[in-house]
């Protein structure tokens, strides 16, 4: 479980990677953390010429708070969102996503960039960020572009990404003190992927009511008038409102037939929805 | 009793090494020009191998069966009668039994260059109908996995009882399918070797991580036919061993010809995609019993046919049919049932052969038995420790034959029930349980009880002697201890034990002592560590051979005080006389340094000694346990949270209590893997489906809860001092405690669950099936 032979370079400036990126004819891919791409070389699911480690470019690990988002730079790491480094405008949601995903020596080094244009469709930011509203900002030699995160994901493992861009700052925007959200993973033992992930979120500020199902084998279901699922207006007794058949319709089109996960799925958004309408 | 000896609850001498990293594993050694090995493997389950496609360039690189043609296929045969013989080449050579069996040896300086190699080698083959199950496997006309093995069938292991009697006047009748899953042991550090050729001493060395470095080297010798004097097997640290490196196997075998053939060291690194898909299998069994009882849940009858999975080989050298043989043999466990039927086949199948895993059979069997019992209970309505009660074996029916013949030395099972009860507080669970959950999760109560045979000196059957111990003991010229023995310390802290035995023996301190392993050089030929035996047989040798050299000292000593041999007695760092005392190290100084002021006619053999052991009944001597667990059920996720776990051991005399209560938690956790995690599934071709810890599930620090120890020590009257097994009791009980305990939660719902692990996926799958069965 070695990976086959590569070349490794380190730029230590966006220019310098996104021409490196850009080089015609060679095989190149962004490392960071290496959690996910580490595995996917040692098993030689991957067979890139060039790594291009983008983990000592500065702008990408910078942080910057506006006055209705927050910047966070690709690099920055899961532990960094745990342990509170960066500013929250999320009333805590990100801080508690990171504390559960993986172990805590993945989290160190695993990125929020890389968990997003790896697109596991079991990850969590790749659910999260959508329920969010949050957009990401794209960099190649080409200049930059910026997509909604909900639309990075085209399907397991696969994005909208192309092969010289990189993902280069997530642009999340600030909750309300008034917002609410819930957010539901299951998996059987910690540090596991989800077998289901739930979100809700409902901010009357900008009367935003949104939620997502994950974990589903492709891009997450993001539901971006969440009253069609709770047969109304976001409320008390959320939970029991819910509306089983509209979901298990969402599911049916995107295929999840295992009841399994349908039952999973179900539950995940149910306690979600029961969390944001308790707190 | 001296302060460090038999019964201190020392400080494990090893630790300082492990604890400040300098632990040394096969990944660490390094030696000059040593060269790394990979090996091509199967794609495929069931093929016949037609060709094995080399690159010219590579041709001196890369090794197949044809180049290895002079090593003879390793062979492991049960005794038992009518066991079916198969051969297991090191590199196939006709026909590819399961996925990742072995099919070139690529060498290269590096690792990473070896896999380079391996990449470019092509195969020809033609796919052959795959044996997955062992119940199809068994059925008539089903493709065959050995042309030697009939019917798929490697042994059937069978005890016959009037059940038909039984049967038609008892009045409670319980019947259950019931399975266990294929597993995985997963040591931290995988298999590993490192084979070299000293032309100074004219000798194969090989470094490798193994609970039997003596045995390994009788079973290289075998095959590669060289003198067994040709081999040094040196075991350095071992980072975990759980049965998995109790085994002789293909690529260790390659290895040592690769090695005298070329003029620098080899090495293989078994990676953990190599364990999971190609190696470390174990475990996996099926059960139908029928169970026959009176209205207070006296057990009248037992019937049961049931199968092992054992794979495409049988294994070097447990052979195929250690499992079979205990499922029927050990099925009866802590109880005394009059009427016993039991037939259990080996079954050969195209997956990695089955390796006995710490405690080899008896997870399944105890889960197998234990759900029945419970099944019993519910059938008549009774708490199911109470049905655990009338059909235990009484402790005044000691020494006790039961009706498989298995020998009990010594114990009180109803005492172990008993304080499993109180300590899980039976009650106060049945009142929870009336309450109920807030979060609406269902509270549940699970037990397990049962006898384990530790450190059996004959095959299962009790009829053939398969085995003996020894160990040496030296006092230095300093006065110092040197211990060495044969057996390998595998993380159960033999470094201290046996060196407890020796401070209780000659009255040194464990300071004084050192414990040398693991190096057929350096020591007496053993068995190995397996077993629960380690204690009970290294631990009994180490005793002899230190009691002994007690005896020359005090004899020395004695002239020394110029008084007579019977009144001086050994302790305290020295020999002690009625008029004064003289001191292992002036006693040490005097017989090497010194001799003209001892007498003529001192014993001219020395202060070293090798002794040996066997436990006056080398049938086996019985360890039991009760589990108990309270678990919460989430019935809408299927989630499982175990809220409590108790454990009550007897395991006679201890010889280090913090060792054992270390071993009960490790073995414990690993039963919870059984219960809740773990599983090795396989698709309709044969492929293994996890081949990464991400589909393998292992426990996590989270998923093992605090595990509350509770000792009885009931000496066995066959070991020195009284000594038990207890290696690997911890994973026997938690499959099935846990197991009962989710089906107690799931009781009200009607639903009960056959299989283990019972994961979130099971448990929705029955609770939904039950709802449309309602329905
Ligand atoms: C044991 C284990 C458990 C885990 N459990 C979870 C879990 O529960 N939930 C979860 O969400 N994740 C989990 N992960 C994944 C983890 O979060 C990784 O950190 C994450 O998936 C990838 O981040 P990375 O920085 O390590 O990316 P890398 O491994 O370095 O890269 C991953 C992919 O993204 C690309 N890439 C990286 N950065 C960029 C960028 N800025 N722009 C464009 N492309 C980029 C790479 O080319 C590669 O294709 C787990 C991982 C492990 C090893």
């Amino acid at each position: 479980m070695k990976p086959a032979v590569f070349d490794y370079v380190r730029p230590a400036t966006l220019d310098e990677a996104t021409r490196l990126l850009g080089e015609k004819g060679v095989f190149s891919k962004v490392v960071a953390g290496s959690q996910s791409l580490g595995p996917m070389l040692n098993l030689r699911l991957a067979q890139p010429e060039l790594l291009v480690d983008i983990t000592s470019i500065p702008v990408l690990t910078a942080v910057s708070e506006q006055r209705d988002y927050v910047d966070i730079g690709a690099c920055v790491s899961h532990a960094d969102v745990e342990d509170g480094r960066i500013p929250d405008g999320s009333r805590g949601l990100l801080a508690l996503v990171a504390s559960r995903i993986a172990y805590r020596a993945v989290r160190n080094r695993g990125t929020l960039g890389g968990s997003l244009a790896h697109a596991d469709p079991a990850a969590d930011w790749i659910s999260v960020f959508p329920l969010l509203g949050a957009d990401v900002i794209v960099q190649s030699r080409r200049g930059t572009r910026t997509v909604a995160a909900e639309n990075i994901m085209v399907s397991s493992f696969i994005t909208v990404l192309q092969p010289d861009e990189l993902i280069r700052t997530i642009r999340v925007p600030k909750i309300s003190a008034r917002a609410r959200w819930g957010f539901c993973k299951f998996n059987q033992k910690a540090g596991e992927f989800a077998h289901a992930i739930g979100g809700v979120l409902h901010d009357p500020e900008n009367d935003r009511f949104r939620a997502v199902i994950g974990a589903i084998e492709t891009a997450p279901i993001v539901v971006a008038d969440a009253a069609s699922l709770f047969g109304g207006r976001f409320g008390p007794n959320l939970d029991a409102r819910l509306d089983k058949r509209a979901v298990l319709a969402l599911l049916d089109e995107k295929n999840v037939r295992d009841e399994y996960n349908r039952q999973l799925l179900l539950v995940a958004l149910k306690r979600a929805a029961k969390q944001a309408s308790e707190s | 009793m001296s302060k460090s000896g038999v019964g201190a609850r020392a400080k494990r001498k090893e630790d300082e090494r492990f604890l400040y990293g300098r632990g040394q594993y096969i990944g660490d050694l390094r030696f000059p020009r040593m060269r790394e090995v990979a090996f091509v493997r199967s794609p495929v389950a069931h093929a016949r191998l037609k060709d094995v496609v080399i690159p010219g360039h590579l041709r001196s690189s890369v090794f197949t069966a044809r180049d290895i043609a002079g090593v003879l296929p390793l062979k492991a045969v049960s005794p038992l009668p009518g066991f079916q013989v198969s051969e297991q080449p090191p590199l196939v050579t006709d026909k590819i039994r399961q996925v990742g069996e072995l099919i070139a040896m690529c060498v290269a300086d590096t690792r990473a260059e070896a896999e380079d190699i391996a990449a470019q080698i092509s195969l020809e083959y033609d796919e052959l109908p795959a044996v997955v199950d062992m119940l199809d496997a068994q059925k008539p006309g089903c493709v065959l996995v050995h042309d030697t093995v009939k019917g798929n069938v490697y042994v059937n292991v069978a005890f016959d009882g009037d059940i038909e009697s039984v049967a038609k006047t008892a009045p409670v009748k319980v019947t259950r399918e019931l399975r266990t899953a294929r597993q995985v042991m997963s040591p931290i550090e995988c298999r590993g070797f490192i084979a070299q050729w000293d032309s100074r001493v004219n000798q194969l060395i090989l470094h490798g991580a193994t609970q039997f470095p003596h045995v390994v080297r009788t079973g290289l010798s075998l095959v590669l036919q060289i003198p067994e004097i040709q081999i040094r097997v040196i075991s350095p640290d071992v980072g975990g061993g759980f049965g998995y490196k109790a085994i002789l196997a293909g690529e260790e075998v390659c290895l040592c010809w690769l090695a005298m053939r070329v003029d620098y060291p080899v090495r293989w690194l078994e990676d953990r995609r190599e364990m999971l898909v190609a190696n470390a299998n174990c475990r996996e069994h099926y059960y139908n019993i029928t169970a026959y009882a009176d209205n207070s849940g006296k057990i009248l009858g037992f019937d049961a046919k049931a199968a092992v999975d054992t794979g495409a080989y049988s294994a070097y050298p447990f052979s195929a049919a250690i499992e079979a043989s205990q499922v029927s043999a050990i099925l009866p466990g802590p109880y005394s049932i009059p009427v016993y039927r039991c037939n259990t086949a080996a079954v050969a199948t195209n997956k990695a052969p089955q390796l006995p895993y710490r405690g080899v059979a008896r997870p399944g069997v105890c889960y197998a038995m234990e759900l029945v019992v419970d099944a019993i209970a519910r059938e008549i309505g009774k708490e199911p420790h109470e049905v655990r009660a009338v059909n235990l074996v009484r402790p005044e029916q000691m020494p006790y034959d039961n009706i498989t013949d298995k020998h009990f030395d010594s114990g009180d099972y109803p005492q172990l029930l008993r304080m499993a009860v109180e300590a899980i507080d039976v009650n106060a669970v049945r009142a929870r349980q009336q309450r109920g959950e807030k979060d609406g999760r269902l509270i549940g109560l699970g037990m397990s009880i049962f006898s384990e045979q530790t450190g059996h000196g004959t095959t299962a059957d009790g009829k053939r002697r398969v085995l003996y111990e020894q160990a040496f003991a030296r006092l230095t010229p300093d006065g110092r201890l040197d211990i060495r023995a044969g057996i390998q310390s595998i993380g159960q802290g033999l470094e201290t034990t046996l060196a407890q035995i020796g401070s209780e023996c000659l009255g040194m301190d464990i300071e004084d002592i050192h414990v040398k392993l693991g190096d057929t050089e350096i020591s007496p030929y053993s068995s190995g560590a397996w077993g629960s035996r380690g204690m009970i047989w290294a631990g009994g040798a180490t005793a002899r051979a230190c009691q002994e050299l007690a005896d020359r000292v005090a004899r020395i000593g004695a002239a020394l005080l110029q008084t007579d041999l019977k009144s001086v007695v050994v302790r305290d760092n020295g020999v002690y006389g009625p008029n004064g005392n003289v001191s292992l190290r002036d006693i040490a100084r005097a017989y090497y340094l010194a001799p003209s002021e001892l007498p003529g006619d001192i014993d001219p053999h020395g202060l070293e000694v090798t002794g040996g052991f066997t436990p006056t009944r080398i049938t086996g001597i019985h360890t039991g346990a009760a589990h108990a667990t309270i678990v919460a059920v989430d019935p809408e996720t299927g989630g499982v949270e175990i809220l409590d776990y108790v454990v009550v051991e007897d395991a006679g005399t201890l010889v280090n209590p913090m060792i054992v209560d270390g071993q009960i938690f490790g073995g414990t956790a690993q039963g919870i893997g059984s219960a809740l995690f773990e599983e090795m599934a396989f698709d309709k071709q044969g492929q293994p489906l996890a081949s990464t810890l991400a589909d393998y599930l292992l426990p996590g620090c989270p998923d093992v809860p605090n595990i509350r120890v509770f000792h009885m020590q009931t000496p066995s009257p066959y070991t020195e001092f009284g000594i038990k097994g207890v290696g690997e009791g911890g994973a026997i009980g938690p499959g099935a405690a846990i197991a009962n305990a989710i089906n107690d939660a799931l009781k009200s719902l009607g639903v009960e669950i056959c299989e283990i692990p019972v994961t979130p996926r099971r448990i929705l799958h029955a609770l939904s099936t039950q709802v449309r069965r309602r329905a």
